[in-house]
Parts: structure tokens; C-alpha cells; sequence
């Protein structure tokens, strides 16, 4: 690892200051520290910005909450509002990582953390995510775990998150600040396509710095369910995963889908196929196929395609159960 | 080095404040084992992939492996060293462990995780995560998800969890 | 032997749990060392070639930097040493320009710190000139030839094409497994200093005898020049059995800097350059009549192996002694490719092997109609079916028997994909194994001290197994004294030749010497001293077929939605020969165990295709079984005792691996009617459209 200095910041225009000239955020640090242990990422100065007056759940004006960027992981997960009115982010929150990752790991990291492909974690392989123009090993070599919907010649990663499967589903905004003023993105145009560019990983400006993650009342679903499918029971990354939430009277669905893109997958095709008709298992089965039509797998990941669809239908039988 | 990459910080390990030195780079985990003696906590991978190297942060359990020490600065730390717990004896009992390399840190996840689970958390195998809905009990699979970030090559799972569950009451 | 305070045979918690259950217990990194330097080991990054330039100038003046060593300068090794195999090229380290696998050690760097070190072995430029690679094992690859012989030789009885011909059923399968890591949690660690003129060194093995006579025979020093101690060790699984890099490394450094130096190898380190089970590729025929008595089991193995050290991974040694057939035939194949030399890992050869065998079997009962059980029992041998040898004691029957009660087998449907529970397809399956059993040479000390107490020491050491617990209750039955009175000295190479942990051969090979040094202690009225070698009495043991038994059940949920395979229940009856301690004993069966159900489910070291390097050498993407996998495990022990051998003890820490992988697989296909012959048995291989 690189030496690099340290900071606190404590107060939110200190951190920006620093944020513009370079400095990295530090959050739980799990995903940044890891990567720069790897030499996959060399800060020559961290700002921890976990002192900064962000943690915490609020509830907002319309019934959706507001969630602080340096909120953790299970503080997310335990807090009451989430459970009630959003049960598949518990839920996705709780899938991911570990007791103890999740006690670190922050929701403004977690939404910023690096994909897992095993090429780009290792500096001494080409990675066009890592070293851009340098080539893409997966796409001609292992490529088990990557993605089968919106991937490029020139990066086939995918998002490794949990919870950002969730908050999209749940039409989520990000809201951020930099020196010159503050925005929001919603969540399912943060992650930018990723065409010839796939180290452009956010559609962030540079220092932006994470501030909120506010889910509207309009998205309240406690019939919602998040069901993660991975190569063992726990403590591993989602092979495909699915949210659910079924809207007011159930008449409508949000669905997301991780693992297989870059991004968390909202499922826009299947969630308009779904109004159609009513909730049947020949219904869920169609919007399914509608939304990986435009599925186009690898050689070697072609049964993520099948695992989507299934898993799509099951999910949608439970929630409607 | 220059004096950016190094900082002065204070660890309260144990119930004893240490003063120290450490360079920024230096883990939370590095630091307890080479500059404190407090080689309790183990390095089994250094990347948060196997759990050998929790430890209770201002009485939460995290991985020291991807704490900064700098980060930590201020914090309580607790080291299996400083663990006194039934548990201990249970792991004793069932043989929870074989190497024991990973013991230490079965054992300081399994105290944050009995706290997380008497605040109310639910997990990733609680069938309703709803607040409204009275909470899990620790049957042997809440306890194996909730453990499921301390890895044991050794195996000693079933019998850490029956010492867990012993425990638990 | 007198047993009549009978410490062995009763259950009791380990001697050193308290000190691991407060943190108290120091593994090989542990140890404090004023003046320590750190080593750090830089591996190549290409599969095969030359190395063209460290560019040492580049980190010289990094903070902390003491120097690196490379092969330009790194002292010369004897080409002679070795182990088991002869010559071993792995231990070779630095010595050319030539990188004969991705993984292999081609530097390293020491500084004051570990984060200084590592920091500038991140940083070293080291250039290659590459060359071609073949690391693409298949059974049929031109490179194949016979394994060496020096066990698990190829055997020839009967007419096995006639047999087949004859048979009223044939199956004939290929059965695969990957590259699997022993993936200890303990990374490798060796601490090494001068004290005068001798080495001394901590390290992490699972032999310090045997290590230290090998690192004598590296550095040609004479072996009382050369001192190797182990501490607590944390895991070895075989990964820990040989000289390993972090020794050899840190031995060449401190002889150059003369200061104590300590290697610890990084978990990727220990994924690309130490010990890992080759795959295999195994064909296998078996023919049987109608009535299921085997006619011919043919069973041709290939596996992979390095030009840099011999090896045999001897998947047919079940094959020649399971069951009763006519005509058996088997032959190994060796791969040479440019890979991190395989070793030996937890039961190897047996673990693979019993995988294709105990799958067959069970495809041949579903092909007969038969109860897999009783296909079994059908095809007991009276004697070795290629040996011709008698059994020791041969306990299969009552492990197979007894577990199929308690499992509840008898109302077993053997039809598949008959059972669901919601939207899981539910099956069972089993598997029947041996494990063959044996010491070897050993020396021991015993004195008897003025306070009554008793020293023991062997060149032991504990891997968790329970060893330290084991000779302490061996030694004071032995003595037929109580257990507090017995100080037992272990891990440490200066206490004499000792066989290390590992071919389930530890606790015989040290309970032998022990027996026969408190035997002599006790003709002197246990004053004195006395000093063991069981060279002598090993070579009087009849030649007999020795085994331990198991039979091992599983049940298993399939999500047929999401391919997802969880096992539900687990249960192994075992015939390993007198328990010393039915406490720690069931916890190495159900180690075992566990690991088998994470080979069959999860592991699997995946190489780029272009490259061939490894390309999940983390925890992350090498999954090994967590808490969540495993289920509560049944593990009991048959009465069983094996003659000749002290005490009737057979040894129990490998034999639990072996047979799961199959009961598992055999399990799965009961549950949705699709064999799995390749493992691990990942979703994608059972997911249903
Ligand atoms: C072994 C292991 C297993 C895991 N398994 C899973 C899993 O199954 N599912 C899953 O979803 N995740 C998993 N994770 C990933 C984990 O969830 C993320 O590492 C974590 O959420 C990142 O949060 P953090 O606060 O630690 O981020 P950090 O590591 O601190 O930061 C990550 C990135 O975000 C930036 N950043 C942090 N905070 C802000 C902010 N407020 N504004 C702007 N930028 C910011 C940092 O600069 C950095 O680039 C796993 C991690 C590990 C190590
Ligand atoms: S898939 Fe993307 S991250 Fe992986 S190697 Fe290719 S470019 Fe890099
Ligand atoms: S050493 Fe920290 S999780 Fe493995
Ligand atoms: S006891 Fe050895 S790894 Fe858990």
C-alpha cells in the first residue's frame, strides 16, 4: 500500500475543500481500504468523512424516509421505518457481506463500491476499468459471474451491490454536495452505461460528496421482498439477485435486479408487461422473458438468463402469495 | 516518511489507553498484534473474507483487517483478550474449535452478535423483517447466518453453534 | 499395556482450549522477537518463462528498505534435497532465472516493517521474458504418463474386459474435480534467526522434524545446526507438510542480514504457492450381474501434476480394497503442466478417488434397481480383493448398517425426484469408504521427574487435531498414571525424529513410541530416562489390509428454480480403531466431513484460460463451506479395535473427508434425477430452465 495522510473532517465544507483537490472519502472503508491494499486504488490522502453530521434515518414530509449517507450498513437494516415500509432494503442489506462488514460499511460506500470481477482486483492482469485501453480479459476468459444485460465489448463487470438493487426498486434519489452546490440523481441514472468508458463509474461530478439517500413515500411496499441466489448460503456476492415490491393494491410491481449488470437492474420491461394482465404465473412468466429478451450472455454465463427469469417469477409468487 | 503519513493516536484497548505512533497505513489489526502485543485477534486473509480478525469496536464487532488504525482513534477496542464471557467456556465444552486460529474471532463475533440479536436486528434467514412482528429467535440457523462471517476451515461449526445456542439460553 | 485409569477412550476437552479460547494460544505469528525484520515475497506473474530484470534500484531507497533478495543473489540451495519423491524443484527457490509456474516465488523484499515491505515488494519491477504455457489439465493431454509407483501402483487381476463383456449392467463414467485448496486459516509463518552457529526457526508445519531436515539438507548444514519449533499451528491440511517458502525465504535472509527475520505469506501467497490437490479426471467401469455382485471395476485416473516435483495423487487405492470383484484393474495418468506443484490434501487421492468410485456405485445401483445400501453389502470382500491379504479388522458392514438406522434409510423410495418440501426437491444418498491405516518410525523420550511428574517428548506436532490431548491421556494410561502427572513437550524438532501430521498416520506413529517408552520406563520402576525408536517394532507388524471404515449419508434440498443445493442433514458412522478421545475424535470426523461438503458444493480454483493464472486466489472467490452451508452433523463411532498396532488405534483425521463429496452428489441426483459428475456441484450445473 502507498503512504497516504489522514483526515477528519467534522465539518461538511472542510471535507468538500478536500474532496476538490483530490483527497478520497473514507467510509466503513471495506471496499476503499481493500482495493488499496491491492494497489488497486492509491489515494495519497483519505478524508473520513463518518464525523460529519450524516448518520441517521429520517422520515420525510411524504412518508418515505431519508437516509444519511454515513448511516452503516445494519443500522440501516435494524431501523424500524426501512423495516416496515421498505422490508426488501432491510432485507437486500441484510444479504450482503457480513455482521461485521455491515457494522462498518457505510450506505454512501456501499452505493460507490468497485465491482468484483477478479481481473480488475488484480493489478498485475489488463482491466479497461482499472487502466483504461489496457483490454478486457474477462470477456475472453472467465466471465462466471459477469453481466448478461447492458455490458460493452469493453467491460463486461458487474455491480456487486445489494442494497442498490433495493433502492432502485424504490426509486431511490441520491443527493450529494460539492463546493460549488448540491443535486440529486435518481439512483437509476447514477451508474452511467458503460459504452467506451467503463471507468466512468457515476454520473457524480469530481469532490461530489454523498450527503442522502431519500426514498418517496410514492414507493412505500411493505409487500416487497429482496431474494439473493449465491455459491453458498452467506458471506458471498449475489450471483443474481431480485427486489420486489408490490405497489398500494398490488396492482403494480417494482422490480430490480442485481448481479447482472452493471448497474442494479431496474426492470422497467417486465414491470410494464406485469400491468397487462393480472397476477398469474403465465403473466409473471411473460414480463420475465420480456425484461431478458435483451439478455446477451457470454459463453460462460449463459445460465444467469435462466436464473433471472426464475427467479423473477418466484419472487413475484411470493410477494402476490 | 513524512510526518502527513504518520499520526499520533489514542487507543482505549482493553480498558487500557495506549498512546502510539502509528503510519497511516497500519490497520487496526496490525496494529493491536505488532505494536500492543494483542495477538489475539488473527490475520487469515487481511481483506474482511474470513472474520479471524474481529474485534468489538466501541462495542460493536467489526473486521480490524480494513479498519485503519488512524481511523480508530478514540475508540474502545475489544480483543478476545479482553473478553470475559460464558461463551469462552461453552466453545471449551462443545470443542467449538480445533486449530483455534479462528476461535478468537468466532468468539468476539459471537458476543456482537448476541447484542445485535437483543437489539431487535433481524437477519438475512428472519422470515418477517417487520419491526412489528416480535423478533427471532436464535435457533441454529439465525445463529449460523449471523456467524456466517467467521469462517472455520478446521469445521468446528456444528459445535460452535450448539455452544452459541448453549449460551444464548 | 495397562488402560486401567483409562484416560483414552474417555471424552475431554483440549489441554491448550483455555489458552484458544483467550486469545492466549500463539500460532508461528505470533511470537515476539526484538530486532524482527520482515520479509516479503514477491510471486511471478506469468505462467512460464525467464525472469529478465528485478529492478531492485527502484525500492532500494524505499522507507525502511533492507534489501531484496532475488535469484541473482539469494544463496545456493542443494539441488539434492528434498522429501518423500526425491529431489523436490519446488524447494529450489531463487536459484535461476527460470519461472516454471505463475505463483512462484521471484523475490523477496525485507524492511522494518511488515507495511514497509509490503509496500516495496508491491512496488519492485520484475520483467519476464515469456514463454508458452500449458495449463489446460484434460485426462487425454499428449503430456500424459504413467504415475510414479511408489504407492498406489497400477494393478491387473482378473480378466476385467471379460468381466465387463459378461456383465449384466456396465457403467461407464468420467468423473471430474477441480483444483482444490487446503486453505488453512492460518497463513504460512517463519520467523528464523541465528543463535551462534545453529538456525533457529518458528514456522508453521505440520513436521518440525522432517521440516528441519530438509531445511539442514537446503542449506547443507548438518541438522544440529538447524532447530525448527512450531507453535499452536492454525490448520495445515496438508498445505503445511512441506519446507515451505515462507521457511526457505526467510532462512535465506537471515543468514544474509543476520537479524531475525519473519515471513508470513499473504492469503492469495498461500493460494498460488503452496500445496493445493491437483484435478483429476477419472474413467471408470464397473460391471456387475443382475443380482449386483460386481464382475469388474476398472478405474484410470489422470491427474496433474508439475515437472518441478513428483507426486501421485492415488485415486484407486479404495478401488483395490472396497469391494469384492473378480477382476480389478487400475492405472494412474500424470499430467506434467506449468502449475503450482500439487500436493497432497486432506485424504488425498482417496477424497477424489472415492468421489468417481462411490458415484458409480451408485449409479450402477440405480441401474440394477438396488438398494445402493445393499449393493454394498452384497460385495463384501472376505479378503483383499487384490491382495489376497486378510483384514485387519474390516467394520464397513456395521458403519453402513448402523447409519442407515439412525438416518432412517429403510424408508428410503429409491426412485428419484419422487420427495419435495414446498418448492425444494428433496433426496438422499450415501457413500461407503476406507482409509488405509498405519504408523511409521518414531522416537520418544520419557523421564521420570523428582516431583513425581513425567516428561514425554516427541517431535510431535498439534494442527488442532487434538494431538496434545491424545498422547497426554496415550502416555498416562501408558504409564498407568493420571494425567495430571504427564508434562508432554511437542512441536519442536530438537525432541528426535518423529512421522509428521498427516497420511492419518500422526497419532499412531507418536502413540507407538510413547506405548513403547513407557513400557521401558516401567521395566526400569519408572525412574530415569528412556529414549524410543519404533523403527524396529513397525517392521514386525503382519502385512494385512488395514483400514478405517465409514459410511456417510446426506440429504439434500435442491431448489430446482435456482439450482441451489443445500445440505439438510449430514450423518457418518466411523470404524477408526480405538478412540483415544471421542471428544475431539468427533470433532475431526466432522471437520472432515464439512469439508467434503464443501468440496462437493462449493470449491473449485479457477484459472484464466489465456493466462493460466488463478483468478480467485481470495476467500472471495475461493468459497470454502460457512457457517450458513453447514448443518448439524451426526458423527459416531462402531466399536472397532486394530490389532498390532498400540492401544487398537487407527488414526480419524482424514477419513471424514472422504465419502461426503459422493453422498452428496449421490444425494442430488435422489433428489432431481440428474447425476452431477463434475464438482463442485454449482448451481449452474443444476439449474432447470
Ligand atoms: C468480504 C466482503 C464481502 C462483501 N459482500 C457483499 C455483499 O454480499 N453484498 C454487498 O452489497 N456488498 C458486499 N460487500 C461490500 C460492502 O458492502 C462494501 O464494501 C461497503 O458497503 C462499502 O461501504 P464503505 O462505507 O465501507 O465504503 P468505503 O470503502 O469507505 O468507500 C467505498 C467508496 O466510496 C467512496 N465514498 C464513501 N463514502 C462516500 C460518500 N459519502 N460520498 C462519496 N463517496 C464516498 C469512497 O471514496 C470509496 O471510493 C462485501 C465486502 C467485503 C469486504
Ligand atoms: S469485465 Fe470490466 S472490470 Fe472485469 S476485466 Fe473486463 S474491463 Fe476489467
Ligand atoms: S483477517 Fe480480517 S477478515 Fe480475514
Ligand atoms: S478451529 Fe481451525 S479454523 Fe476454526
Amino acid at each position: 500500500m502507498k503512504e497516504f495522510a489522514y483526515r477528519r473532517a467534522t465539518d461538511l465544507r472542510d471535507a468538500l475543500i478536500a474532496g476538490s483537490t483530490g483527497a478520497r472519502y473514507l467510509g466503513g472503508g471495506t471496499n476503499l481500504v481493500d482495493l488499496m491494499k491491492s494497489g488497486v486504488e492509491a489515494p495519497d490522502r483519505l478524508v473520513d468523512v463518518r464525523w460529519l453530521p450524516l448518520a441517521g434515518i429520517r422520515e420525510t414530509p411524504d412518508g418515505g424516509l431519508l437516509i444519511g449517507a454515513t448511516t452503516t450498513n445494519s443500522d440501516l437494516a435494524a431501523h424500524p421505518g426501512v423495516r416496515r415500509r421498505y422490508p426488501a432494503l432491510s432485507q437486500a442489506v441484510l444479504a450482503g457481506a457480513s455482521g461485521q462488514l455491515r457494522n462498518m460499511a457505510t450506505v454512501g460506500g456501499n452505493l460507490l463500491q468497485r465491482t468484483r470481477c477478479g481481473y480488475f482486483a488484480d493489478p498485475s492482469y489488463a482491466c479497461n476499468k482499472r487502466l483504461p485501453g489496457s483490454g478486457c480479459p474477462a470477456i475472453a476468459g472467465q466471465h462466471h459471474n459477469h453481466a448478461v444485460l447492458g455490458w460493452s465489448p469493453h467491460c463486461a463487470a458487474t455491480h456487486p451491490s445489494d442494497m442498490a438493487v433495493a433502492l432502485v426498486a424504490f426509486d431511490a434519489i441520491v443527493r450529494y454536495e460539492t463546493l460549488d452546490g448540491g443535486g440529486e440523481i435518481p439512483l437509476e441514472e447514477f451508474y452511467p452505461p458503460v459504452g467506451d468508458t467503463p471507468q466512468r463509474e457515476t454520473a457524480l461530478p469530481p469532490g461530489a460528496l454523498i450527503t442522502a439517500v431519500v426514498l418517496p413515500g410514492s414507493a412505500v411496499s411493505p409487500r416487497s421482498r429482496y431474494r439473493k441466489v449465491r455459491e453458498r448460503a452467506s458471506y458471498a456476492f449475489a450471483t443474481v439477485s431480485v427486489a420486489v415490491g408490490l405497489d398500494g393494491d398490488g396492482g403494480s410491481a417494482r422490480i430490480a435486479l442485481g448481479g447482472v449488470a452493471s448497474r442494479p437492474w431496474r426492470a422497467r420491461t417486465a414491470e410494464s408487461s406485469l400491468l397487462a394482465g393480472p397476477p398469474t404465473a403465465d403473466g409473471f412468466r411473460a414480463a420475465a422473458d420480456a425484461e431478458l429478451s435483451a439478455a446477451r450472455p457470454l459463453p460462460g454465463n449463459g445460465y444467469k438468463v435462466t436464473l433471472a427469469r426464475n427467479l423473477i417469477v418466484a419472487v413475484l409468487e411470493e410477494v402476490h402469495a | 516518511m513524512t510526518d502527513d503519513h504518520r499520526s499520533g493516536i489514542s487507543l482505549r484497548v482493553n480498558g487500557v489507553t495506549h498512546r502510539l505512533t502509528v503510519d497511516n497505513r497500519t490497520t487496526l489489526l496490525d496494529a493491536l498484534r505488532e505494536d500492543l502485543g494483542r495477538t489475539g485477534p488473527k490475520k487469515g486473509c487481511d481483506h474482511g473474507q474470513c472474520g479471524a480478525c474481529t474485534v468489538l469496536l466501541d462495542g460493536r464487532r467489526v473486521v480490524s483487517c480494513l479498519t485503519l488504525a488512524v481511523a480508530a482513534e478514540g475508540a474502545e477496542v475489544t480483543t478476545i483478550e479482553g473478553v470475559e464471557h460464558p461463551l469462552q467456556a461453552a466453545f471449551v465444552a462443545h470443542d467449538g474449535f480445533q486449530c483455534g486460529f479462528c476461535t478468537s474471532g468466532q468468539i468476539c463475533s459471537a458476543v456482537g452478535m448476541l447484542a445485535e440479536h437483543a437489539a431487535g436486528w433481524p437477519s438475512a434467514v428472519t422470515a418477517d423483517v417487520s419491526p412489528d412482528t416480535p423478533p427471532p429467535t436464535l435457533d441454529a440457523a439465525e445463529v449460523r447466518e449471523r456467524l456466517s462471517g467467521n469462517l472455520c476451515r478446521c469445521g468446528a461449526y456444528p459445535a460452535i453453534v450448539r455452544a452459541v445456542i448453549e449460551v444464548a439460553g | 499395556m495397562n488402560t486401567a485409569n483409562g484416560a483414552v477412550g474417555t471424552a475431554r476437552p483440549r489441554i491448550e482450549g483455555k489458552a484458544k479460547v483467550t486469545g492466549a494460544a500463539r500460532y508461528a505469528a505470533d511470537v515476539p522477537m526484538p530486532d524482527l525484520l520482515a520479509g516479503s515475497v514477491v510471486l511471478s506473474t506469468v505462467s512460464r518463462g525467464r525472469i529478465r530484470g528485478v529492478d531492485v534500484s527502484a525500492v532500494r531507497d524505499m522507507p525502511g528498505v533492507v534489501g531484496v533478495i532475488d535469484h541473482t543473489n539469494a544463496p545456493r540451495l542443494n539441488p539434492k534435497a528434498g522429501g518423500f519423491f526425491g529431489p523436490d524443484g519446488q524447494l529450489r527457490l531463487l536459484q535461476d532465472a527460470v519461472v516454471p509456474f505463475a505463483g512462484w516465488p521471484v523475490a523477496l523484499v525485507v524492511a522494518e516493517t511488515p507495511e514497509q515491505a509490503r509496500a516495496a515488494a508491491d512496488a519492485l519491477p520484475v520483467t519476464y521474458d515469456e514463454e508458452p504455457h500449458d495449463t489446460a489439465f484434460t485426462a487425454d493431454h499428449p503430456a500424459g504418463r504413467p504415475a510414479l509407483t511408489i504407492f498406489d501402483e497400477p494393478v491387473d487381476v482378473g480378466d476385467v474386459e471379460a468381466g465387463l463383456a459378461a456383465s449384466a449392467v456396465v457403467v461407464q463414467e468420467r468423473y471430474r474435480t477441480p483444483e482444490e485448496h487446503c486453505s488453512a486459516m492460518e497463513p504460512h509463518s517463519a520467523t528464523v534467526w541465528w543463535e551462534g552457529e545453529r538456525l533457529e526457526a518458528i514456522d508453521s508445519n505440520q513436521g518440525p522434524f522432517t521440516i528441519a531436515a530438509t531445511l539442514a539438507a537446503l542449506f547443507s548444514l548438518s541438522l544440529d545446526r538447524v532447530r525448527v519449533r512450531t507453535e499452536q499451528v492454525g490448520g495445515g491440511f496438508g498445505s503445511k507438510g512441506l519446507c515451505g517458502p515462507q521457511l526457505i525465504l526467510a532462512a535465506m535472509a537471515a543468514l544474509r542480514f543476520r537479524r531475525p527475520v519473519r515471513v508470513t505469506l499473504t492469503r492469495a501467497q498461500v493460494f498460488l504457492a503452496t500445496a493445493m490437490r491437483p484435478a483429476t479426471d477419472q474413467l471408470i467401469r464397473i460391471g456387475a450381474d443382475a443380482d449386483g455382485r460386481l464382475r469388474a471395476i476398472w478405474h484410470e485416473p489422470a491427474f496433474e501434476i508439475s515437472p518441478l516435483a513428483e507426486y501421485i495423487e492415488g485415486c484407486t487405492e479404495l478401488t483395490k480394497t472396497l469391494y469384492a470383484a473378480p477382476a480389478i484393474r487400475t492405472n494412474l495418468t500424470a499430467v506434467p503442466l506449468d502449475i503450482l506443484p500439487p500436493g497432497s490434501m486432506r485424504g488425498p487421492g482417496a477424497v477424489p478417488g472415492s468421489f468417481a468410485l462411490e458415484s458409480a456405485m451408485d449409479e450402477l445401483a440405480e441401474r440394477l434397481d438396488l438398494d445402493p445400501l445393499e449393493l454394498r453389502l452384497r460385495n463384501e470382500p472376505p479378503v483383499g480383493p487384490v491382495s489376497g491379504l486378510p483384514f485387519s479388522s474390516r467394520n464397513l458392514v456395521a458403519c453402513l448398517r448402523e447409519g442407515a438406522r439412525r438416518f432412517g434409510w429403510d424408508t428410503r423410495d429409491r426412485r428419484p425426484r419422487l420427495r419435495r418440501d414446498g418448492a425444494l426437491l428433496i433426496g438422499t444418498g450415501l457413500a461407503a469408504t476406507s482409509f488405509s491405516v498405519g504408523a511409521f518410525p518414531s522416537s520418544a523420550s520419557m523421564t521420570a521427574e523428582p516431583d513425581g511428574t513425567f516428561t514425554v517428548a516427541i517431535g510431535a506436532t498439534d494442527l488442532g487435531t487434538g494431538a496434545r490431548t491424545a498422547l497426554t491421556a496415550i502416555a498416562a494410561d501408558a504409564l498407568a498414571v493420571g494425567i495430571d502427572l504427564i508434562r508432554l513437550k511437542i512441536s519442536d524438532s530438537a525432541l528426535g525424529p518423529a512421522w509428521p501430521a498427516g497420511g492419518s498416520r500422526g497419532t499412531t506413529s507418536w502413540a507407538w513410541a510413547i506405548a513403547e517408552a513407557a513400557a521401558k520406563l516401567r521395566e526400569q520402576d519408572r525412574r530415569g530416562t528412556v529414549t524410543v525408536d519404533t523403527g524396529q517394532s513397525l517392521g514386525d507388524l503382519p502385512s494385512l489390509e488395514r483400514h478405517a471404515y465409514s459410511a456417510v449419508f446426506a440429504e439434500v434440498g435442491v431448489d430446482p428454480a435456482t439450482g441451489e443445493v443445500r445440505v439438510r442433514r449430514l450423518l457418518g458412522m466411523f470404524a477408526v480403531g480405538r478412540v483415544v478421545n471421542p471428544l475431539t475424535a468427533r470433532s475431526q470426523v466432522v471437520g472432515g466431513m464439512i469439508g467434503g461438503l464443501s468440496m462437493a458444493l462449493h470449491e473449485e480454483g479457477v484459472r484464466d484460460p489465456v493466462s493460466g493464472r488463478h483468478v480467485n486466489a481470495d476467500f472471495a472467490g475461493y468459497h470454502i463451506a460457512s457457517h450458513a452451508d453447514v448443518p448439524d452433523i451426526e458423527a459416531d463411532f462402531v466399536p472397532d479395535y486394530e490389532p498390532g498396532i498400540p492401544l487398537g488405534i487407527k488414526g480419524a483425521g482424514e477419513i471424514g473427508n472422504v465419502g461426503t463429496a459422493a453422498a452428496i452428489a449421490n444425494a442430488v441426483w435422489h433428489a432431481t434425477g440428474v447425476r452431477q459428475r463434475s464438482l463442485p456441484i454449482r448451481l449452474d450445473r443444476v439449474l432447470e430452465a
